[in-house]
Parts: C-alpha cells; structure tokens; sequence
C-alpha cells in the first residue's frame, strides 16, 4: 500500500495538496474555541483573535468573490499597478542597462550613483511618491519601478558585458553594423538574463504595489488589508494575504510560461539530444 | 634527403595581380590594462602574403601568436607596426572581404542553424527569403539538410562546426580565415570535415589562411605550408611548398613517399621551436 502512495513524482501534487490541508487542519484545531483547552491565552476565544479562523477566512473570500463580488475592483487596481510597475521598470531597466554597458563614460560616471541609488532601502520613498503621485495608482506604480528597475538594469548590464567575444566578434566579421549588433546579439543575449531575474522582478512589481497601498491609498487589495487592520479583523486581513499569495503565484507561474516560450534557445539541464 | 625535399621559398613572389592578402613587417604587441609596464609582443616582423586561391597553412608550438595573425588579417586586431593589405588596398577597418571561422563556439545560441546561417546575408541587406533559401542551399552543401530547425545546443560539436562553415561560406568571402577549425573535433569527424573543406575549396578557389598546430592537417590542406617560430616574439621561419597534386584525400595522402618527406622536412623546422615553446612554458610555471 505504501508502495502506491508513497511520495514520488506523479504523487507529488496529491502530497503538497495533502499537506496543505493538514496545515489548515492544523490552524483550525488551535484556534477553535472551546476545542482544546487554552495553554497560551487567558481564555479559549483570543487564539482566534490573534490567528484568524481558517473558515472565518475562507468566508471572507468566498464573500469577496461570489456573494459580495466587491474584491474585484480592488484586485484589478493592485493587477495594473504590478503590471505597469513591471512594464516600466523592466522597459528603463533594459534601456538603461543596455546603454552603460555599451557606453564606457557614462557608465563610469554614473557608477557611484547607480550603487548609492541600489543601496539606498527604497521602501521610504514611498511617502515622497504619494506627495508627489497623489494616493493614486501613480505612487504605487513609481514605487514598483523603483524595486524592478534595478533587479532588471543590473541583471542587462551583466548580460551585455558576458557576451561571448567570439560570438561578438564573429557576427562583425559576418557585417554586423552597430545596430544590427545591438538588436542581434546584445539584445538577444540581455534578454536572457532579464529572463532569469523576471521572477524576482515580477514578485518585486507585487510587493511595490501592495506596500504602496498598505502605506495610503482608497482602493486595492493592500488598502482592504489596511482596514481591516484598523479594526482589528484578523480573519479579513488573513485573507487579504492568502488573495495575494494566490495571484503571487499566479504571475510567478505566467512569467514560467513567457520564459519557457522565449528562452527554447537555451540548454536545460538534463535535455538529451534528440535525435 | 628530407631536409632538401622541402623546398625553401624566398620570402616572396608576388604576381601580376596583388595578392589577395599581404602583412607586411606587422608586429602585435599586448599591454597589460592593469600594469601598463608589462608588455607582450606575439608576433615581430611578419612578412606573408596569400595569393588568389592560393590554400596557405601557418603551423607554430602553441603561443605562437597564430591567432594573433588571423585576427589582424581579418581587421579585428589592429597591428603595432606594419601594415595589412588586402587585394592591394590598405586595411584600415574590419576586413569586408574575409570570412573567418573560429577556433571556438561562434554560432548565436539564440538562432537556429538556419538563421545562424542566413544571419550574414541579413546583415548584409539581402531580402530574408532570399537569403533563407541560399542559407538552406549550403546547410544541404555541409550535411545539415534536415537540421535547419535546430538551436545550437540541441546539435553535436560536429554539427556546429559544419554550421559553422556554411555560415561563413554562405556569404561567398574572397578571403577564409580559419582558426584551428577543427581542433575540437575527433579524428574521423575531422577526416571528413577536411575533405569537405578541400572539395568546396577546389570549386571556388578562394584564398585560404588555415591557422592549425596539427603538421599532418597543414601539410594534407594546402598549397603553401608558414612555419613560425616559438613565442614572444614570433616570425615565419620558414615556408614549404606542397607539391601535392589535387585532388587529395587527407587520409589516404598521408601514406604517400611526398607526404612523408614533406613532413619530415618541415617537422626538422618545426621541432626545434615546438621544444623551445616547451621550455618557456615550463619556465614561466617555475
């Protein structure tokens, strides 16, 4: 019997599945009150108060996408705002990227600024945004890019500098002008790295837009999560997280797809050739 | 006897017509980018001259500056002093007239055989049908028929190679460079590959520069074989004609008398500098 089930490849997904359910399981049993008696808390109610219920929580979503449906106007916000902040912060990144590696000067003299600027915890600039963007859908798109822009320059300008020399000097000799360079190795070759950090970058999208609407917004799954917060409904704010670690995944499952979709070039470990 | 065989040439007979490639007194010498103090000359007072359809093999002890050569004769390296001609004319930028095949992976991973060999013409402004069916044309030429579709990494070293080729051939150079091309592959992938390369050769007759540290490849291949000296600092010492008669077949060749001789000849030179490549090696690691 074991034999059958036991963990595996193609048990795999029926496992992870398996222990998903025993967590919640798990939360459930500890903060039921009344269902085993309290050894941390004063009385059998507070375990909820501080840890949510998980069917309190599930409630709370089912009422957000079936019986209220009100949570979709909130998702859409955050959704473009991720989606912007990448589209921004991956476009100037690439162009940035491609242009100090290409141009010795001005890479040299900006280097002390680009490091002071990746050093800097960007995460305060939030609270200038909004001055400067309004609470808007601005502030938290500026935040995003700021998170994005330098995972995907830093990521280019290493791809441009790695690329092979012979490569390089074998698609001259073939009469590659400057232009076609760019647009037919050095792009090729940036966008693989950009590829690599996408996952990261995407995440980061996610993260600058619900921070952005955590620190002061009207709309947006970080703003639902900011007030329940402010009333002290755990259930509400736990599901707020589980809403947007289930798109987190989402996107992060996307871009998987975009990136096998470009990326066939490039070895994977393990392929055999097919002959 | 083997010795007197080999037929010494003076150091030059141009033509009529200008030879398709000639260095004259070129020398390269290497600065370091962190101590500009130290400096390294590969090669010294160069004289070489490639004719017309002429198949030229320079042999050398590994750092010799071979490479070097090539990369000046193509315009990617800029020489100290001399000067490199091309049909005559001063090469001042990258060499247009030339192909070069590289000793390493060359081919752009992220394109498929296909574009990797039609990537020229492209680059050239021919029309992308245009060009994809001469670029088909010569994947058939080199054996890679069915094999248009394939990325880089999805073909055996063999394949590459041969990609390789029809890449550089496909743009129909007057000048072939060639960079140990086939160093990397096994003896029998090699046989074939020579051969192929001799064939296509014999059809068009185009000048050759053939980079090799392998004595046997030289002598089978070509018209002229350039011995150098050992590193830094290095010059043709010596220059063989091949009297072979064409067509050969660089396997069954090397069991001719005139191959043998020709070969002992030539490695009297070349032993002498392989050694003394050897020695400086071994010293530099002491």
């Amino acid at each position: 019997m074991w034999q059958m089930i036991k963990p595996r490849a193609a048990t795999m997904r029926a496992w992870q599945l398996g222990l998903l359910v025993l967590l919640f399981l798990f939360w459930d049993a500890m903060t039921r009150p009344g269902f085993i008696p309290p050894f941390m808390f004063d009385n059998d109610r507070q375990a909820a108060f501080f840890f949510g219920q998980p069917l309190a929580i599930f409630e709370r979503i089912w009422a957000w996408f079936v019986t209220d449906a009100d949570i979709y106007r909130h998702l859409t916000v955050t959704l473009m705002e991720t989606a912007m902040a990448f589209a921004i912060g991956a476009c100037s990144g690439l162009a940035g990227g491609l242009w100090l590696a290409l141009s010795p000067t001005a890479s040299a003299l900006l280097e002390p600024y680009i490091k002071a600027f990746n050093a800097m915890p960007r995460i305060v600039l939030a609270p200038i945004f909004s001055v400067w963007f309004g609470l808007g859908m601005g502030s938290k798109v500026a935040l995003g890019v700021t998170l994005v822009f330098f995972i995907v320059f830093f990521n280019v300008y290493q791809g441009v500098k790695e690329v092979s020399p012979v490569v390089l000097a074998n698609a001259r000799m073939l009469g590659a002008s400057q232009r076609q360079l760019l647009r037919h190795v050095y792009l090729p070759s940036a966008t693989s790295w950009v590829f690599s950090s996408l996952h990261t970058s995407v995440g980061l999208a996610f993260v600058g837009a619900v921070v952005g609407e955590y620190l002061g917004s009207s709309q947006g799954v970080g703003y639902l999560i900011l007030q329940a917060e402010g009333t002290f409904d755990i259930n509400t704010v736990m599901a707020g997280i589980l809403v947007l670690t289930a798109f987190a995944l989402a996107l992060d499952g996307l871009v998987g797809r975009i990136e096998k979709r470009l990326m066939k070039w490039q070895p994977k470990v393990g392929e055999v050739e097919k002959l | 006897m083997p010795a007197s065989a080999a037929e010494v040439v003076g150091s030059r007979s141009p033509g009529a017509q200008p030879a398709a490639l000639t260095l004259s007194g070129v020398a390269c010498t290497f600065v370091s980018k962190d101590a500009p103090g130290q400096r390294y000359t590969a090669v010294e007072n160069v004289d070489l001259h490639i004719g017309a359809g002429e198949f030229v093999s320079v042999v050398g002890p590994t750092g010799c500056g071979k490479s070097t050569l090539l990369n000046m004769a193509a315009g990617l390296l800029a020489p100290s002093a001399g000067s490199v001609a091309v049909f005559g004319e001063p090469l001042t930028a990258l060499n247009r007239r030339a192909g070069y095949m590289f000793q390493t992976e060359s081919l752009m991973p992220w394109r498929t055989a296909l574009a990797n060999v039609s990537a020229g013409l492209e680059f050239r402004g021919t029309p992308l049908k245009e060009a994809t069916a001469l670029a088909q044309e010569w994947l058939a030429r080199v054996g890679l028929a069915g094999f248009g579709d394939r990325y880089p990494h999805q073909m055996s070293g063999g394949m590459r190679k041969r990609a390789s080729l029809a890449q550089t051939l496909v743009l129909d150079p007057d000048i072939i460079l060639m960079d140990e091309p086939f160093s990397a592959l096994d003896i029998q992938t090699r046989q074939l590959m020579e051969n192929e390369v001799l064939q296509l050769w014999q059809a068009k007759r185009k000048a050759v520069l053939f980079i090799t540290h392998d004595l046997d490849e030289a002598i089978a291949m070509s018209d002229r074989v350039v011995v150098m000296s050992a590193g830094p600092a290095s010059y043709p010492m010596g220059e063989f004609v091949i009297d072979i008669p064409r067509p050969r077949d660089v396997a069954e060749i090397k069991s001719t008398p005139r191959f043998r001789e020709l070969h002992a000849g030539i490695w009297d030179v070349l032993r002498g500098e392989v050694l003394k490549g050897y020695q400086q090696q071994l010293q530099k690691v002491a």
